[in-house]
């Protein structure tokens, strides 16, 4: 079935799975974004501890999709993986330790004789929340304003740039996308969290949170979005492979591949009616339609990134060292097996979703957590 | 083919790698084997509705879910670390190695971590069955994740199904089946998860004769030993087959790996197996001294095990260094020469390519086609290079099988004992089942040590040298990436200690 797909399809393919597991990823991040909430939210221990709870049984979901990632851009574009990986290294380690330290700090937390105590682990939820996501953002950021890296003729990458990485940070752009997204995770937290939870002072609180969070990702989003459609971008000739500077890149890509621009805007008026819902109406179920959105919008920004004969991880370096989705990928015989293993993927979703709706049948409430002895 | 790596700087990659892989194989296989007892202990309960096996259970569930959160913050650190440390190895094998990885996210990783959350914290959210049923797929996707791990790490040891792509300059998948069968892949799988088995029923057994010790909730030891001896003892065995069976596969794919576990330089036929000995240190391959101070060696034992013929020629590491006319063995030094001529061959090509110059191309081509079963071995820079260090693999290899045999012993011990109803009146027992405990992942350490020290100089067998498959990072840089790993590692390992020594000391009645 697969087999007989030309290399270039399943390119584009493959590009729009990763692209997918990587927006599922960024709505995920409520987690993270609660983690952040807790600084700002909560009214004392019982409601704090009510809200890491809830998101705490998710934290793995968000997790296991972020190791997902990254093993799917390793098996679908290694060359991807090698040069960003082990160029960026600094970023990179960054990223991970905040991760790191989240996956113990749950479990760890309120147990008795943690070594580090209660508030190192608090600490470094937060941390995860705040710098991970922003430096995750400011690593997307850099598939529109390039790095400084150079491949050699066999393919092997050296970085140019002694700050391996960080000097990313150096870019309004690249930090605007960290911040937004930090903004967007706190948004679709207390989304979340008003949702699942079943608190009648905490909930109204999260309601107004994620209308407030909103607002500040708003400045964010929109300088983002000027630049993206103003700047110069990577571009690709298909038949030579030749990498060149064009001018207003991605707003041609919007507008020569519509499909992106209909995911964007749409992705968008999403976010805000599931804000909008839970802020002005009694509804609780902002969350879906925020979380479709972000997923959208995501969807939007990595085909912005890597369709239309676009240099997706671009080198300001060497232009001609610029990664495309042609010459970073696996070979035919790789996405093909690998599209065939895809096939389960939606079996997975589905089994995630059943075992899901059984678990959060009943919202979650303070005095279940007291109760429970094994709570985080 | 590529700018000479810094030595000091593959060194500290390996070393991090070392580091990381270690602390993961920490906590991985009490997983494995934890997550397959809770499941048991849950059984029971479902079927007997016995309260106290409910409270027994969750004992250990709260045990497992300490040491399963450390295993997946290390877990991913293993996985980023082939894009930031070994980048060359990512790109020059990621169209092969890449898959066995991103399958485990699909199949494996996503199973553990959805039902891990009803088992913890389904007791009143889902019905019993529901529960039960997410605590088996626990288990199953632990052991899932392992399997396409080593599935991964099976092909470095011994590649397959792949060939070499000139013009990408990396090796590409030719038959993923091949892969997922290879007989090394297998075998590592079904050794290293029994293993974890059989580490996580002397923790069991480990914990519960040290409140029998202690003479502190004995009625909850018992029923615990009862199931982890079971456990146990079949694990044990399946551990000695399987260790048996990949020993014999090592002896056809790994030849070099062998010699080393066996410190055996001069082949014979046939070979002995020495059981116990001590070595000379610094023996250069090729020297007369004899390698041993002392040895007690079973005649024609190592013939039978590799070969599984008495008679039988086993290829020392002299043989495989200066190679061996009678057994058709190539010398290192003449497998580098061919394997230079691979290297520039694929420098011509390049060359030409580049040039658009077709006829050249088509020349290099056929000279790189000739000798490109030994390009790995062009990038060696002296025949002792191929050997690895021998003194380590060799007493790795003994730690662990002794030790494997003795816990055949122990877990034989223990039965008996149970059946018997004399288990908590033999202190002495008790206490060399709480040290086995220790023991266990000693013995798990050790057998990761044989696998991968005796795999050096390769990343991939034969193809790909460490040396060649390090990012491009100065030393300083990785260097300090070892000791941030180092030090949170290790704060988070105390923590985990002191977390489940409380617990454990608290005991089931605290939940
Ligand atoms: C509790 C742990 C444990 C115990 C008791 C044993 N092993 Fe083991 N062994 C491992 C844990 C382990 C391991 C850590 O799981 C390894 C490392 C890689 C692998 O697949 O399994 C391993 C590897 C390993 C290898 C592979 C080396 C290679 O890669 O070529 C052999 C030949 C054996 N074992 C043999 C044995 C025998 C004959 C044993 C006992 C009678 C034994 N092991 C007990
Ligand atoms: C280089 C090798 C390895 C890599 C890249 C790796 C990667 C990972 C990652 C990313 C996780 C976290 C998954 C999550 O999000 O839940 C993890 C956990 C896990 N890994 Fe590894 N792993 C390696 C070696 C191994 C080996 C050798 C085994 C078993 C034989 C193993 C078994 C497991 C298991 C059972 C878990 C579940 C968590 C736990 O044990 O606490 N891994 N691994
Ligand atoms: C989890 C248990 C493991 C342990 C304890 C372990 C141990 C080691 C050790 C001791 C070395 C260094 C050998 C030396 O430099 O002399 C090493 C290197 C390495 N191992 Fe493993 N390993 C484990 C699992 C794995 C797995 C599952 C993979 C692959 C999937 C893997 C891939 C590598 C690589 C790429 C290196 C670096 C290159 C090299 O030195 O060969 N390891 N490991």
């Amino acid at each position: 079935m697969f087999g007989s797909l030309d290399w270039s399809t399943l390119q584009h393919l493959w590009w729009f799975i990763v692209s997918l597991v990587g927006s599922l990823f960024v709505f995920l991040t409520f987690v993270q974004g609660g983690q952040t909430l807790i600084l700002t939210v909560p009214k004392g221990e019982s409601e704090k501890n009510l809200m890491i709870n809830s998101i705490g049984r998710k934290w793995e979901l968000t997790f296991t999709t972020l190791v997902l990632f990254g093993g799917a851009f390793y098996a679908s574009f290694p060359l991807f993986y090698a040069t960003s990986f082990g160029g960026a290294f600094w970023v990179w380690l960054a990223i991970l330790f905040t991760f790191i330290v989240q996956a113990v700090s749950y479990e760890y937390r309120r147990k008795p004789n943690n070594f580090l105590g209660q508030k190192t682990y608090e600490m470094f939820m937060v941390v995860n929340g705040s710098i991970g996501i922003l430096l995750i953002g400011a690593a997307i950021g850099t598939f529109f304003t390039g790095s400084n890296f150079v491949l050699n003729e066999y393919n092997l990458s050296r970085w140019t740039h002694p700050l391996r990485g960080l000097e990313a940070a150096f870019s309004l752009f690249n930090v605007s996308f960290g911040i937004f997204l930090v903004f967007l995770a706190r948004t679709l937290g207390a989304l979340y969290l008003a949702n699942n939870l079943k608190h009648d002072a905490l909930v109204p609180r999260l309601k107004v949170a994620s209308f407030n969070n909103l607002l500040c990702a708003l400045p964010f989003l929109l300088y983002v979005l000027i630049r993206l459609v103003t700047m110069d971008g990577f571009a690709v000739n298909p038949q030579t492979g030749e990498i060149f500077i064009q001018s207003g890149k991605y707003l041609s890509n919007l507008l020569e591949f519509p499909l992106t621009l209909v995911l964007l805007l749409s992705g968008l008026v999403l976010v805000v009616t599931g804000v909008v819902l839970n802020r002005f109406t009694a509804s609780v179920r902002g969350i879906w339609p925020a979380g479709l959105g972000t997923v959208l919008t995501c969807l939007s920004v990595f085909f912005l990134a890597g369709y239309n004969n676009t240099a997706f991880y671009p080198s300001k370096y060497d232009l001609a060292s610029s990664l495309t989705i042609y010459n970073a990928s696996s070979s035919h015989y790789t996405l093909t097996m690998m599209s065939y293993v895809a096939l389960l993927v939606p079996f997975v979703v589905a089994y995630i979703i059943w075992v899901w709706r059984q678990m959060d049948m009943g919202k979650l409430t303070a005095e279940e957590i007291e109760a429970d002895k094994k709570s985080y | 083919m590529i700018e000479a790596v810094d030595v000091s700087t593959v060194n500290w990659a390996r070393a991090t790698f070392t580091l990381t892989a270690m602390y993961h194989w920490i906590f991985v296989p009490l997983t494995l084997g934890l997550s397959f007892l809770c499941a048991f202990f849950l059984t029971i309960y479902v079927r007997t509705q016995n309260p106290e096996w409910k409270r027994l259970t969750k004992f250990w569930m709260t045990l497992f879910a300490i040491n399963f959160v450390i295993g997946v913050a290390t877990g991913i650190i293993m996985e980023f670390e082939f894009g930031t440390h070994w980048a060359n190895y990512s790109w020059m094998v990621g169209d092969i190695f890449g898959a066995p990885l991103a399958i485990e996210g699909i199949v494996a990783f996503f199973l553990e971590a959805t039902f891990v959350a009803v088992m913890l914290f389904g007791w009143n959210r889902v019905s019993q069955r529901m529960h039960l049923f997410s605590t088996w797929m626990v288990a199953i996707g632990s052991n899932l994740s392992a399997l396409w791990i080593l599935v991964a790490n099976g092909w470095m040891q011994n590649p397959v199904g792949m060939v070499f792509n000139p013009d990408t300059a990396r090796f590409e998948m030719e038959n993923l089946w091949a892969i997922i069968s290879s007989p090394t892949a297998i075998s590592h799988f079904a050794h290293a998860t029994s293993s974890g088995f059989l580490l996580s029923s002397l923790f069991v057994i480990g914990i519960s004769s040290f409140y029998l010790l202690k003479k502190r909730h004995q009625k909850f030891a018992l029923r615990s030993i009862a199931v982890a001896c079971v456990f146990g003892l079949f694990s044990s065995f399946f551990v000695a087959f399987t260790g048996d069976e990949h020993g014999y596969i090592t002896a056809t794919d790994q030849p070099m790996k062998l010699a080393a576990m066996e410190a055996l330089y001069e082949g014979q036929t046939p070979s002995g197996l020495v059981a116990v000995g001590l070595m000379r240190p610094n023996i250069e391959p090729g020297s007369d001294v004899d390698p041993f101070y002392f040895k007690i060696e079973i005649p024609g034992m190592l013939s039978l095990l590799a070969n599984r013929r008495l008679e039988s020629f086993v290829p020392g590491i002299n043989d495989l260094v200066y190679g061996n006319d009678e057994y058709n063995i190539l010398s290192v030094e003449e497998k580098m020469r061919r394997g230079k001529i691979a290297v520039a061959s694929l420098a011509d090509y390049k060359q030409a390519r580049n040039q658009d110059d077709e006829e050249a191309a088509v020349v290099a081509l056929t000279g790189f086609d000739q000798h490109r079963e030994f390009l790995g071995y062009g990038h060696l820079q002296s025949a002792a290079q191929a050997v690895p260090p021998v003194g380590i693999t060799f007493y790795a290899f003994r730690v662990m099988v002794g030790l494997g045999t003795f816990f055949i012993l122990l877990f034989l011990v223990y039965f008996y004992l149970m059946e018997k109803r004399q288990l908590e009146n033999r202190p002495l027992i008790l206490k060399i089942g709480f040290v086995s405990m220790f023991l266990a992942y000693i013995a798990s350490q050790a057998g990761w040590i044989v696998t991968e020290v005796g795999r050096q100089p390769w990343a991939i067998q034969g193809l790909l040298p460490v040396h060649i498959a390090t990012s491009n990072l100065d030393t300083t840089t990785v260097a300090i990436s070892f000791f941030l790993f180092l030090a949170i590692f290790t704060v988070l390992l105390i923590a985990a200690v002191k977390i489940m020594t409380r617990q454990i000391s608290i005991g089931p009645e605290g939940e």
